[in-house]
């Protein structure tokens, strides 16, 4: 045990060090950005005494590594500096929309992680019938499909057609906590559809790999019934691949989801950053992008654990 | 007495090349209560096959074609999949020849022994248990109430086998199948697991099929044997009287494949070509895997270096090829040192220095021709390209006893076993080397294959002066081919010498636990053994 919790702070030693060259890459990819922030901020007004006000301003006037220097250290502080565009602080910004982004993504790997591995083993155990092609065509079917499409589908069957559900999704933050999952419900769909073949897959496949196992096939001998070799003995051993392709799409619904915030008007992170890198204003940018960095890092950090965890050999092996 | 399983005119059929061919031909067997039969031959003889059908069960791509499989009474062939399923584990039961790969990595052994029981609900869980540390006890596996809650990887091979033995004993079923149970492991551990087959079958009475090639093994433990070959029966008898009397000619090809070669004399005259001298070495940079190594290899002679798995041997190879250099120590090869690692040695090192490895399936490259794996190092070695490699290399063939026109054109993967092994040694001939490493080389091969490159082996020897270092855990093969034996246990040697040294007593405690563990042809051999080692313990 002490050897895999060793093994696991030196995981998070490598993420943290990840990070840091993240950060740096975000830094100097702003820097690389045509234009001078000033001068496209100050527009019409832009005379070269106010130019020069503004960088200093801004502090652009100093050189770029102590800039990096002191954004990282505020950064970790939890100061993410002021916006450009409205000169309110970047924190506070974030903070109500990443928490949406944060329960967008939740509520939809509430439904769609079970339900893709619900089906990922029902496929495997009907392996190469109907039932199995029919998902296996159905879920590929959404995946091929734009997101914007299905989000537009979702809208005219259930909000146009039926008016079962809104088609903009805009919570604040005095609704409660029923009426924001029913607000949400159309882009949480959407995303599960986007999201389910591919977990779906993955658990398919990684279980009919373990099902060629001598050990599926003593289970077999032992009389032991099929959906039971499937559950107990197949998907333990088919967990590692699983976890992996799960922590992928998780990161996916917190990073990758602007286009459905979009479609639904919904206040989330991702909708903020486009706003902004529009409107340059550049801390907000890398605030944004540091946070979806991190989170991602954090995501296949705990993958790598989980899946380590669930492996007997791994758990107790010597590193 | 009745039969407890009766199979008549089996006919079990593969699909292979879009039709179905038949594997097993109108195979007929019964077998009674509390009588072990033993199903020996090659592989591709059809046995696993056989001991899956007595429980009703085929591999993919298989089926049973037409017969009759009885089994207590109850027709096996054409029932449904849930009939078969209650049969299965608690009316017969199985044990696989790997149990590292039978036992679900995922699950504690004794969740994985209570299983079956529970699941065909004969116990509950917690009475499951409580029988389950019964047997490990029965089967003499160390610390029998704790060793269930273990992993399976947390087990030795033979505790692992041992273990399975017990799993398959769960459900109490009136028949079990053995399917190789022991080959996976060495004599040593073979013994332990042996003995608890026979604790089954004879203390607690349980009828047995008994699966290997190893007639020797299964001398030890059936009533009766039938020997098999390409799916049909050769013949069927009493063990004793099939041992002393075998009536076909392929028993008796068989029976005699561990035959001694003579010795040659003045073994001490020929050149030493290898000395290794204080030869240490570690994977890890902590723990030294081989300490103390000294040995040395004469010209035109075989040094057989043996060990259990773990011991170290195929390690000392690496150290001798340079692939892990040695930490201490020196190698002199003909005369000169050299040096410790691989990217200082020079092209004539390599090449007076060959290798041949266990498994010939991994060791050619499936996209070559015969051509092209023989040609290979004659360019590489000697520039030698066109005419004169084919004509090099039609001599090679010629050479393994392999017809040039039929073979120099073919794939590697168009070759049987034996024809790949045979390929990989022309490939290591090719660079003309004065030492060949064997490591496990006849091991992957069935018994009369693995005769036949062992006697290729001898032969070119006789003709080239060619010195081998055979790696092998399997004794039989030392007594044939050796003329000095070094044994090996813990990364250290502990006894090595002229082979009839070696072999003839005193020897050294672990030595004798080695040779003795040998099955010999007598079916009394395993019995006497027990008893013997029992009263030492006492």
């Amino acid at each position: 045990m002490k050897n895999v919790i060793l093994h696991i702070l030196k995981r998070i030693g490598a993420s943290v060090v990840t990070v840091f060259v993240i950060s740096l890459i975000i830094f100097i990819g702003v820097e690389l950005l045509p234009g001078d922030v000033a001068d496209t901020v100050l527009g019409q007004s832009a005379t070269p005494e106010t130019v020069e006000a503004f960088r200093k301003e801004l502090k652009l006037d100093l050189p770029p590594h102590i800039r990096y220097v002191a954004w990282l250290k505020n950064f970790v502080q939890g100061d993410f500096g002021n916006s450009l565009a409205n000169k309110r602080p970047v924190a506070e910004l974030i903070s109500w929309r990443f928490s949406n982004t944060l329960f967008l993504a939740a509520t939809t790997a509430l439904i769609a992680v079970p339900l893709a591995i619900l089906l990922g083993i029902l496929a495997a155990f009907y392996r190469n019938t109907l039932y199995d092609k029919v998902i296996s065509t159905t879920t590929l079917s959404f995946i091929s499909f734009p997101e914007f499409f299905v989000a537009y589908i979702l809208i005219a069957l259930f909000s146009v057609k039926m008016e079962l559900f809104p088609s903009i999704a805009m919570i604040d933050p005095h609704m409660g906590l029923g009426r924001k999952f029913y607000t949400i419900l159309l882009p949480a769909l959407t995303l599960t559809c986007v999201v389910t073949a591919h977990m779906m897959r993955q658990t398919r496949a990684a279980i009919i790999n373990v099902l060629a196992s001598a050990y599926i096939e003593m289970a077999e001998i032992k009389g032991i019934r099929r959906l039971r070799i499937i559950i107990h003995h197949a998907f333990p051993n088919s967990l590692s691949p699983v976890i992996n392709v799960v922590a992928v799409n998780l990161a996916y619904l917190v990073v990758g989801v602007v286009i459905v915030e979009v479609v639904f008007v919904y206040p989330g992170l991702g909708q903020l950053l486009v706003d902004s890198v529009a409107k340059r204003d550049l801390p907000v940018v890398q605030a944004s992008g540091l946070i979806f960095s991190i989170t991602y890092i954090g995501l296949n950090l705990l993958a790598d654990v989980l899946s380590m965890l669930s492996n007997p050999k791994l758990r107790q092996s010597q590193f | 007495m009745t039969n407890l399983l009766e199979i008549k005119n089996l006919y079990i059929e593969a699909y292979s090349e879009e039709v179905w061919q038949p594997i097993v031909k109108d195979i007929s067997l019964t077998l009674k209560k509390g009588e072990v039969l033993g199903l020996i031959g090659e592989s591709g003889a059809g046995k696993s096959t056989i001991g899956l059908a007595a429980m009703g069960y085929t591999r993919q791509g298989c089926r049973l074609a037409s017969g009759s499989i009885l089994l207590d009474g109850v027709e096996l062939l054409g029932a449904s999949d849930e009939d078969l399923r209650v049969v299965r584990g608690s009316k017969i039961a199985y044990v696989a020849q790997s149990a590292a790969a039978s036992f679900n990595p995922s699950h504690r052994i004794i969740r994985q022994h209570v299983e079956a029981p529970v699941q065909h609900g004969i116990m509950s869980y917690s009475e499951a248990q409580k029988e389950a540390i019964k047997i490990y006890r029965r089967l003499f596996l160390p610390d029998p109430e704790k060793i269930g809650f273990r992993y399976p990887h947390e087990l030795s091979g033979g505790q692992l086998q041992r273990a399975m033995v017990a799993m398959a004993m769960s459900c109490e079923p009136q028949i079990i199948v053995f399917d190789e149970p022991t080959t996976a492991l060495d004599v040593t551990t073979q013994i332990e697991v042996l003995a608890a087959v026979k604790e089954i079958t004879e203390k607690m009475n349980k009828a047995a099929l008994y699966i290997t090639h190893d007639l020797a093994v299964v001398a030890q433990v059936a009533h009766r044997i039938m020997v098999l070959r390409n799916g049909r029966l050769v013949e069927e008898g009493e063990t004793r009287a099939l041992i002393r009397k075998p009536r076909q000619a392929y028993t008796r090809e068989l029976l005699n494949v561990r035959s001694l070669r003579e010795d040659k004399n003045q073994s001490d005259k020929m050149d030493v070509i290898l000395t290794i001298k204080d030869v240490a070495a570690t994977y890890t940079g902590e723990e030294n895997v081989l300490e103390d190594i000294n040995l040395t290899v004469r010209k035109g002679r075989t040094v057989a270096l043996v060990g259990e798995s773990g011991s170290g041997k195929s390690t000392l190879a690496r150290v001798i090829t340079g692939l892990l250099p040695a930490i201490e120590g020196s190698i002199n090869f003909l005369g000169e040192d050299l040096p410790l690692e691989l990217k200082h040695r020079t092209k004539d090192n390599l090449r007076r220095l060959q290798m041949i490895y266990q498994m010939p399936d991994t060791a050619l490259n499936p996209k070559q021709t015969v051509r092209r794996v023989i040609g290979r190092p004659l360019e590489f070695y000697f520039n030698m390209r066109g005419k004169k490699a084919d004509a090099r290399i039609r001599e090679l063939l010629s050479s393994i006893e392999l017809e040039p026109d039929t073979y120099i054109n073919r794939m590697t993967t168009e070759l049987s076993g034996g024809e790949k092994q045979r390929i990989c040694i022309a490939r290591a001939l090719a660079a003309r080397p004065d030492l060949i490493i064997c490591d496990e080389v006849t091991s992957a091969l069935d018994q009369l294959v693995a005769e036949g490159i062992l006697d290729l082996l001898q032969d070119l020897q006789n003709k080239t002066d060619i010195s081998y270092l055979f790696i092998t855990h399997d004794l039989a093969t030392v007594k044939a081919i050796s003329d000095k034996i070094v044994i090996m246990l813990e990364g250290k040697i502990i006894e090595q010498g002229e082979k009839k040294k070696v072999l003839s007593p005193p020897h050294h405690e672990y030595t004798d636990k080695l040779l003795s563990s040998i099955p010999e042809m007598d079916p009394d051999w395993l019995d006497n053994l027990l008893d013997e080692r029992l009263d030492s313990f006492i």
